[in-house]
């Protein structure tokens, strides 16, 4: 997906454009509005990402540009206000969502989803291993083309290790991807997720094989 | 004494007094005294008139009986005119004693009828009371010398007379001059509500004016008042400028304290994701978890805190908006299903069967609801789910949130809803202690109820009622 970020604040921009990167992401920095405006005019976002406070206007101004304009990219307004007014204006004035900083990165992937997946889906890549089809936006997975039921955390957790075929990954890596760092996990909780992930994905080539003191890594194909 | 008694003392002696009351007793007192002084001048003055009127027929009846005395053979010889004979018939039913003193002793009437206290000059009658048998009497004295023997001999005429028939009449007198002050005071009474209505009117309408206003309404009062009553418009006026200003500031100052403290505090919490993304090093992967923990934490204390700021400066003046509690709750719960997905939870929402609205603060009630479902799903365990419920109860709004959590560890909602205050079985969940604060000075603020329960089965479930407005 390609990502534009609308934000005056340089650091939290470059962070989290990495950070987007890091999931394969494609991501551009504007620190105004008005590079954003030279930004959209040459380049194609699947989503933007706008701040409310920038330095040569309101973030609601361009929001309500952007819709008069009919353009289709879905906007996330992260913003660092929290009066319910402010969220409930930026909804009214078209914004697909909001989040207010700090945020959870696997909150704000989930709600991208979610966007996208209410706007019907502009954006479709799936990842295909063995005889596995991931949809990681429509949230769907088939076995062999026959359609399995997977729930959020379990979606999560075959993407992480599609993300890296072969690979070792340690019970911690996994643990920091698929639990919120302010709830308590428990030591087997992610081995009680994998054998739900074995049984959903029961039939397939591809398998989660478990390095003993090591960790997980999927094999197959 | 009593601390009733004490009570009952210190109500009397603090309670406000009522302009109106004082206003409508003073003047009706005024009225009093003058009905009472009408009463009075009149009833003196008619006696003091019918007194003189008797005094002078008396006077001259005496006089005359006197004038009319002769010298014939030795001894005084009395004939009486007609007219005198008119003059004392004209004193009409009362009774007429009479003596005549020759020298020094009586000689004719009742000898014992009192004698005047001085001795009357010539010819000018004095008169004086005096009891006599059973009746208080007029007398009236006389005195002039008679040649008797061809020696001027001192004769003393006292007529007396009873005052029954003019007591009566100044009795009438005198009940009629006590109706007619009656009636002044009558007429006084409705005059003085009249005139105490007209001239409270003003004050009346202008605090009407001013509990017109909602409590947002900041803009100075512009209602016409009496010059007396302007300066205490213009206090009021400046009053309201300077809590405007105040509050303006505190607006300001909420949204700029969330500005600066979020952005950097989202910048270094995405920074430390990175970092553990690309770390393989154990111990600092435990160090970076616990950053992010702390970011989390500080995070939440920090708008909790602006929000809980928010919610004390606006329950002071709550607005008045309609709020459609049944549009709100499902909104929010809209707004809650990615962030339940993410611990494969689900929001189940039972909405009302008609639209429930009710008047308040929709920032306040929002902020309510979000953070008794955002509690709901911090603290439930994965797979489960949480309810969300919306019903008429009465007069009420019933929406509760449940859930399949820890419950509420046997703490009360009196504890919980203190500052900073968490239940004693929060174990690693990271929370402000503040939530439930704002939960509860909202609801306080909307005059509504909250209770929170233990549920069967485990979990709690958070109810509040709003009051409806239809």
């Amino acid at each position: 997906m390609r990502f534009l970020m609308i934000e005056d604040n340089a650091d939290l921009a470059r962070s989290v454009c990495a950070r987007l990167a890091l999931e394969g992401h494609a991501a551009d920095h504007a620190s105004s509005l008005s590079e954003a405006d030279d930004c959209l005019a040459g380049t194609r976002y699947d989503m933007i990402l706008l701040d409310i406070t920038l330095p040569d206007g309101d973030g609601r101004s361009f929001l309500s540009r952007h819709r008069t304009a009919q353009a289709d990219t879905p906007v996330i307004v992260l913003t660092a206000r929290s009066a319910v007014s402010d969220r409930v204006d930026t909804l009214d004035l078209g914004a697909d969502d909001y989040l207010t900083k700090p945020f959870d990165f696997a909150e704000l992937e989930a709600r991208c989803r979610a966007v996208l997946r209410r706007r019907g889906g502009t954006v479709s890549n799936l990842t295909e291993y063995a005889d596995l089809i991931f949809d990681p936006l429509g949230g769907c997975v088939s076995v062999d083309g026959e359609a399995r039921d997977l729930r959020n955390r379990e979606l999560r957790l075959l993407e992480v290790l599609l993300s890296a075929p072969g690979r070792i990954l340690s019970k911690d890596q996994l643990c920091d991807r698929l639990f919120s760092y302010s709830e308590p996990v428990s030591d087997n909780a992610i081995e009680v997720y994998i054998a739900r992930l074995r049984r959903k994905l029961e039939g397939s080539k591809a398998r989660i094989e478990t390095v003993r003191g090591l960790g997980y890594r999927l094999v197959g194909g | 004494m009593t601390q009733a008694t004490r009570q009952w003392l210190r109500g009397k002696a603090t309670r406000p007094a009522s302009l109106r009351r004082r206003l409508v007793l003073q003047l009706i007192a005024l009225s009093a005294v003058l009905a009472l002084v009408l009463y009075v001048a009149v009833r003196l003055g008619a006696e003091r008139a019918s007194e003189a009127t008797l005094d002078g027929i008396l006077g001259a009846a005496t006089t005359a009986i006197a004038e009319e005395l002769r010298s014939v053979d030795g001894g005084p010889e009395l004939e009486l005119s007609p007219g005198t004979f008119s003059m004392l018939a004209a004193m009409g039913e009362e009774r007429i004693f009479h003596r005549l003193n020759l020298g020094g002793s009586a000689v004719t009437g009742y000898d014992d009828l009192p004698m005047p206290p001085d001795t009357p000059t010539a010819l000018t009658a004095v008169f004086y009371d005096a009891p006599y048998r059973d009746a208080e009497l007029r007398l009236a004295a006389v005195a002039r010398s008679l040649m008797i023997d061809n020696r001027p001999t001192p004769v003393l005429v006292v007529v007396g007379q009873t005052r029954e028939g003019q007591r009566a009449i100044a009795q009438q007198l005198a009940n009629r001059a006590a109706a007619l002050g009656l009636a002044v005071f009558l007429i006084a009474v409705p005059l003085s509500l009249l005139a105490a209505g007209t001239l409270l009117r003003p004050i009346g309408r202008l605090a009407e004016a001013v509990g017109r206003r909602g409590g947002h309404d900041l803009r100075p009062v512009r209602h016409p008042a009496p010059t007396e009553l302007q300066p205490l418009v213009q206090q009021l006026n400046g009053f309201i400028a300077r809590l405007r200003s105040t509050l303006t500031q505190t607006e300001t100052f909420i949204a700029e304290a969330a500005h600066h403290i979020r952005t950097p505090l989202a910048t270094l919490r995405s920074e430390a994701e990175i970092a553990l993304r690309q770390s393989e090093d154990e111990p600092t992967r435990v160090r970076l978890r616990s950053m992010i923990r702390a970011t989390e934490e500080s995070a939440r204390s920090a708008s909790q805190l602006l929000d809980h700021a928010t919610v004390l400066f606006r329950a002071e003046q709550p607005a008045q908006d309609r709020v459609d509690l049944g549009t709100m709750t499902a909104a929010l719960v809209d707004r809650f299903l990615p962030t339940a997905d993410l611990k494969d939870m689900q929001i189940v929402l039972h909405p009302p069967t008609d639209a429930l609205v009710t008047t308040g603060d929709a920032v306040l009630i929002e902020a309510a609801l979000r953070n008794l479902i955002d509690n709901a799903l911090k603290y439930s365990p994965a797979d489960s789910n949480v309810s969300v419920s919306l019903a008429r109860d009465g007069n009420f709004a019933r929406l509760s949130v449940c859930d399949r959590g820890r419950g509420l560890g046997g703490e009360g909602l009196a504890d919980l809803s203190q500052r900073f205050r968490r239940g004693p079985n929060v174990g690693e969940v990271v929370g402000s202690g503040l939530g439930l604060t704002i939960v509860s000075e909202t609801i306080a603020a909307m005059q509504g109820r909250f209770e929170l329960t233990d549920r069967e089965n485990g979990g709690s479930c958070a109810t509040l009622w709003f009051p409806l407005h239809e």
